[in-house]
C-alpha cells in the first residue's frame, strides 16, 4: 500500500471550484503550507475552509483571501488578519463564527462516524440560533452537526508511505481531527518515513484515515508572536 | 487608586489552590502566572493542547511548534503533555479544569459574559471563550470596572451578543472583587483608595456591599 504522491500540486489536483475544505492548524502552527501554496497557484476559486482561524495577512490561510479564493470560512478566531475583516465587513466573504471546542468535536464526530453530539457551549448566545436544543439533567444542550467536508488538508511531523502520522508538539491542535474526518485526506510531513521507521505505539492518526501523503518541503514556520525571556 | 494590571492579576492568583488545573485567558489573565503564590503548584491548561504550559523560551531557543493559545511562544515544563484539539475542549467540558480565567467587556448581574464580538465593529470571534464558560466549575472575569467611555461594565444586563449565560462567579476589576450571586454583584473587597461611594457610582447592575467587606490586599 503506497499513498505517496510526489507533491503538494498533485496532492491536491482534483480539488474542484466549490470544494469544502478542512484546513488544519492553530494560528500559523501546523498549517498546510504546501499544499496552500499549491492552492493558491492552482487558483481553484469559491472554497469553503474550515479552520480554527483565517491565517494572517500574508501566510497560511490569508493567502487564499488576498486571492478571492475564499467564499466561506468557518472558524473560532480570525482577530489576526485586516484582510479578512475587511472583506467581511463588506460583505465580500460569507462567516460563521463557532467556538473552538465545538469546532473541533464537529471534526471528531465526523472522523468517528456519529451525525451530530450536543454540546454545551453557546446555548443562550447567538451561537444557539436555529438549532435543536435538548435537555440533559437540567441542562441545555445545542445539537451540532459533524462537518461534511470534501477533503482534509493536515500537515504532520512524521508520516509513514502507508500514511500514518505522528504530530509535534501544539502543533498536533486540529490536524488529527481534520486527518479523520475527510472524505479525501491529504496530508503533508516534514519527513517522510518507510513502512515500519515510525513505532505503532506513537503513531496519533492511523494511515487508514489517509489518502494522500507527500514530503513537504522549505517550511517556512511563521511565529505569530514570539515572547521570549532574557538569559 | 484603582488597581493596575497587575494588581489585578496578583489578587486574582491568590484564588489559586494547590492542585488547581487552570486556564488563563489572553490579558490581563496571562499575567496571573506571574504571580502563583509559593507553595502552591498549579498546572496550566493551554486550550490549542498542552498542559503543563511553561515560561517564555530564552532568545534563540523559541519554537513555531509549541505556542499557546494566544500564539506566543512558550515551554514545557516537566510533566508536560500534549493532545488535540478535541480532547482539550473535551477535559474542559468534562469539568476537570478547575478555575478559567478570562476578560470581559460586560458582565450582567445574573453572570452572564460578553466578551467576543461588538456588533458591525469588531469581528474576532469567541475562540475558545464559548466552551469555557459554558463548562468551567468556577470562573473569575478580570477587567477594567469601566470602558474607556467611563461606562459601567457591571451591568443589569448585558448590551453586547453574550458568550455564555450565568456563568461568571467572581470579578476582579482596578476597583474590587465582587462576586456575583443570586442577589447580583456582592462587592467584597474593594481596592486601597478607592471609596464604596466609587464603586457604588461605577456599578450599574444591582450591588450590594458585603457587611465585612475589606481593602485588597495587593
Amino acid at each position: 500500500m503506497n499513498k505517496v504522491v510526489a507533491n503538494a500540486e498533485e496532492a491536491v489536483r482534483d480539488i474542484q471550484d466549490g470544494a469544502v475544505l478542512m484546513l488544519g492548524g492553530f494560528g500559523l502552527c501546523g498549517i498546510p503550507e504546501n499544499c496552500i501554496a499549491a492552492l493558491v497557484k492552482k487558483g481553484t476559486k469559491n472554497l469553503t475552509c474550515i479552520s480554527n482561524n483565517a491565517g494572517v495577512d500574508d501566510f497560511g490561510i490569508g493567502l487564499l483571501l488576498q486571492t478571492k479564493q475564499v467564499k466561506k470560512m468557518i472558524s473560532s478566531y480570525v482577530g489576526e488578519n485586516a484582510e479578512f475583516e475587511r472583506q467581511l465587513l463588506s460583505g465580500e466573504l460569507e462567516v460563521e463564527l463557532i467556538p473552538q471546542g465545538t469546532l473541533a468535536t464537529r471534526c471528531m464526530a465526523a472522523g468517528y462516524g456519529m451525525p451530530a453530539v450536543y454540546l454545551l457551549a453557546g446555548y443562550g448566545t447567538e451561537v444557539a440560533e436555529g438549532k435543536e436544543v435538548r435537555e440533559f439533567n437540567g441542562k441545555n444542550y445545542l445539537m451540532e452537526m459533524a462537518f461534511d467536508s470534501d477533503y482534509a488538508i493536515v500537515k504532520a511531523w512524521k508520516g509513514d508511505k502507508m500514511g500514518n502520522l505522528i504530530f509535534k508538539d501544539t502543533a498536533r491542535n486540529f490536524n488529527p481531527l481534520m486527518a479523520m474526518a475527510g472524505k479525501i485526506t491529504i496530508a503533508e510531513v516534514e519527513e517522510l518515513v518507510e513502512p515500519g521507521e515510525l513505532d505503532p505505539m506513537y503513531i496519533h492518526t492511523p494511515g487508514i484515515y489517509v489518502h494522500r501523503i507527500f514530503q513537504g518541503k522549505d517550511y517556512e514556520k511563521r511565529i505569530e508572536q514570539r515572547t521570549v525571556r532574557k538569559k | 487608586m484603582p488597581l493596575n494590571k497587575e494588581q489585578i492579576a496578583k489578587r486574582i492568583a491568590q484564588e489559586l489552590q494547590d492542585g488547581y488545573y487552570v486556564n488563563l485567558g489572553i490579558g490581563i489573565p496571562t499575567l496571573v502566572a506571574n504571580y502563583i503564590p509559593q507553595g502552591v503548584n498549579v498546572v496550566l491548561q493551554s486550550e490549542n493542547g498542552l498542559l503543563g504550559m511553561g515560561p517564555f523560551p530564552f532568545e534563540g531557543e523559541e519554537d513555531a511548534d509549541l505556542i499557546n493559545a494566544g500564539k506566543q511562544t512558550i515551554t514545557t515544563l516537566p510533566g508536560s503533555v500534549f493532545f488535540d484539539s478535541a480532547m482539550s475542549f473535551g477535559m474542559i467540558r468534562a469539568g476537570k479544569v478547575d478555575l478559567t480565567v478570562l476578560g470581559a467587556m460586560e458582565v450582567s448581574e445574573s453572570g452572564d459574559i460578553a466578551n467576543w464580538k461588538i456588533p458591525n465593529k469588531m469581528v474576532k470571534g469567541m475562540g475558545g471563550a464559548m466552551d469555557l464558560v459554558a463548562a468551567a466549575k468556577n470562573i473569575i472575569v478580570a477587567m477594567q470596572h469601566t470602558n474607556p467611555k467611563g461606562e459601567s461594565k457591571l451591568l443589569p444586563k448585558c448590551s453586547l451578543p453574550l458568550t455564555g449565560v450565568g456563568c461568571v462567579k467572581k470579578i476582579v476589576s482596578d476597583l474590587g472583587v465582587f462576586d456575583v450571586t443570586a442577589d447580583g454583584f456582592v462587592c467584597i473587597e474593594h481596592a486601597p483608595g478607592v471609596t464604596i461611594d466609587e464603586i457604588k457610582a461605577k456599578t450599574a447592575g444591582k450591588l450590594t456591599i458585603a457587611p465585612n467587606v475589606k481593602e485588597m490586599a495587593v
